[in-house]
């Protein structure tokens, strides 16, 4: 999953201060899952920023929406027939949702109401934590299911840095250290040998070689 | 004779080795690095010159080994992956190779999260084991990362490190095996107070048979006072600081602890040197580099071998 957290609700009504119709618009996929952008948070923040105004006295409209996903042309189309109302967009969808509506209504402007995050896992209510920075050759396999790609703070391939101490990663004792994870596991399973091979340097180049990635399927 | 490593000649004669560390400032002043270098001179083989150590800017490690290969003095150019992507790295240590300089020790490198630049994207492209590996194929292949040939090889004596402290420690032998099989020729360790529990690391790497295929030199840091040592304890990560050590420190008067903590330093050296597989020493005595000299020749290791 995608995740987000809401911008500080200062920078949100300095981004929308020169608007007078607003629609906030929400995405019920991945930033719904990490409760920062779907139905429920579209409308709170669209109710604090209409008290806000009112307060100020200002003469705002201010409407909320939720797409299924923001992110996908099929969705983002039916905001056809009501985006015309409205003189922007403050999107709860993470950065590819914010610019796929953008793309599909270049005329109206859209703002960015989350800050996206990282590819994670939901741990527990209220707590996510990354686990993949999507590399395009995973590596999984090697490493009994922990990525030390993600999860160890240097990225090593070969076993853990000099700093870690029960089973803790030296940037922060909240943090578990990926290597300790990785070291139990394939103990368990017998298979700490894996761990004698020197994996080499990580070829980049399937995540950021020819500048954005794009995944074609002539199948679809 | 100059562009020879002094240390490698040492070791590979069978000598014991000593070497020391030099902090560069943090600043631009090359005298600061003379002065150091002035206090070691003779009295060890070889200088490490830390890179950017604990993630906060100094004068560039390079540029301070060269300061030190002027006034004669060989220099070991410490390299961490931190902040170098594979492009970098190697195109460095082609430099210190141009320049002389003949001892790098490849390092991972200290989190960027705690120096003065926190807000710095951290490279990590390759890791110390990675980087252990292209230097090697550069120096004996001729060859960088990818295949391309070089137009002539570094001139290098490799280095890396070794933490017997840090968890797991069943990992810590595959981890230094891997690390000698990449092309680590010598072995510098991280400071060592715990001695029984280094002495059984040495142990678990001589099952292994991993001693004779590379030099390995223990990691001894002086301690200035209680405090330092507690410090140690509880703040430095991957460092093994026994109570008894801390209560030895505070057994003493005030002005006697400097004095305590060289005799814990010359001991522990005393002790290294009757370990099988050991075969020098790194003194890291962090900007108290006048001491190194006392400390060397109370553990009598001078004179140190000179060499025409
Ligand atoms: S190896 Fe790559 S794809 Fe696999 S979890 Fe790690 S970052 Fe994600
Ligand atoms: S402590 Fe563990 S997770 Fe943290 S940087 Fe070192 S090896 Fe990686």
């Amino acid at each position: 999953m995608i995740t987000g957290e809401q911008k500080p609700i200062d920078e949100i009504r300095e981004m929308i201060s020169p608007y007078k119709r607003i629609l906030v618009l929400g995405c019920a996929s991945c930033v719904a899952e990490c409760a920062a952008g779907g139905e429920k948070e579209a409308a709170m923040l669209a109710s604090t920023l209409r008290i806000a105004a009112k307060m100020r006295k200002e003469n705002v409209l201010i409407k909320e929406k939720t797409l299924d996903r923001q992110c996908v042309r099929d969705f983002i189309i039916s905001l056809d027939d009501i985006i015309g109302k409205y003189d922007v967009v403050l999107s709860l969808g993470c950065g590819a949702g914010v610019q796929a509506v953008a793309e599909i209504f270049p005329e109206v402007p859209i703002i960015p109401a989350l800050n996206t995050g990282f590819l994670g896992e939901t741990k527990d209510q209220g707590y996510w934590v990354e686990s993949c920075l999507g590399c395009g050759d995973c590596m999984l396999y090697h490493f009994g299911g922990i990525c030390p790609l993600a999860r160890c703070s240097k990225q090593l391939l070969n076993g853990p840095c000099g700093g870690s101490m029960d089973g803790r990663c030296e940037i922060d004792p909240d943090v578990e250290c990926a290597w300790h994870l990785i070291v139990d596991r394939l103990t368990k399973f017998g298979a700490l040998d894996r761990l004698e091979n020197i994996y080499p340097p990580k070829d980049w180049s399937r995540k950021q070689g020819k500048g954005p990635r794009k995944i074609v399927r002539e199948d679809q | 004779m100059n562009n020879i490593s002094k240390l490698k000649r040492v070791l590979e004669g069978g000598g014991f080795a000593v070497t020391a560390e030099c902090g560069p400032p943090k600043g631009a002043n090359p005298d600061v690095v003379l002065k150091k270098a002035e206090t070691l001179r003779n009295k060890v083989d070889a200088v490490n010159v830390t890179d950017n150590q604990t993630a906060i800017v100094r004068m560039s490690s390079i540029a301070a080994c060269s300061l030190l290969k002027t006034v004669g003095i060989d220099p070991v150019l410490q390299m961490v992956v931190r902040d170098r992507n594979r492009i970098a790295l190697q195109s460095d240590i082609l430099g210190a190779s141009a320049l002389g300089i003949r001892n790098v020790l490849c390092l991972s490198g200290d989190h960027h999260i705690f120096g003065n630049q926190p807000q710095a994207m951290g490279v990590f492209d390759l890791d110390s084991i990675q980087f252990v590996q292209v230097v090697r194929t550069m120096r004996d292949d001729g060859k960088i990362l990818g295949g391309d040939d070089l137009s002539q090889p570094p001139d290098i004596f490799i280095g890396a490190a070794a933490n017997p402290f840090a968890d797991p420690l069943d990992f810590r032998v595959i981890r230094l095996a891997k690390k000698i099989r990449a092309g680590a020729d010598f072995i510098q360790t991280q400071c060592i107070y715990n001695l029984d529990r280094f002495e059984r690391w040495m142990g678990m790497a001589r099952d292994r048979g991993i001693t004779d295929k590379a030099y390995i030199l223990g990691g001894v840091t002086p301690l200035k006072s209680p405090g330092m040592a507690k410090y140690m304890k509880n703040r430095v990560s991957g460092i093994d600081m026994p109570d008894e050590i801390i209560k030895r420190m505070e057994g003493v008067p005030k002005d006697k602890q400097q004095e305590e903590g060289i005799n814990i330093c010359v001991e522990a050296i005393q002790r290294l040197r009757e370990i099988p597989g050991i075969k020098g020493v790194h003194i890291m005595a962090i900007e108290w580099e006048e001491v190194v000299g006392e400390i060397v020749k109370r553990a009598g290791l001078l004179p140190r071998p000179v060499f025409d």
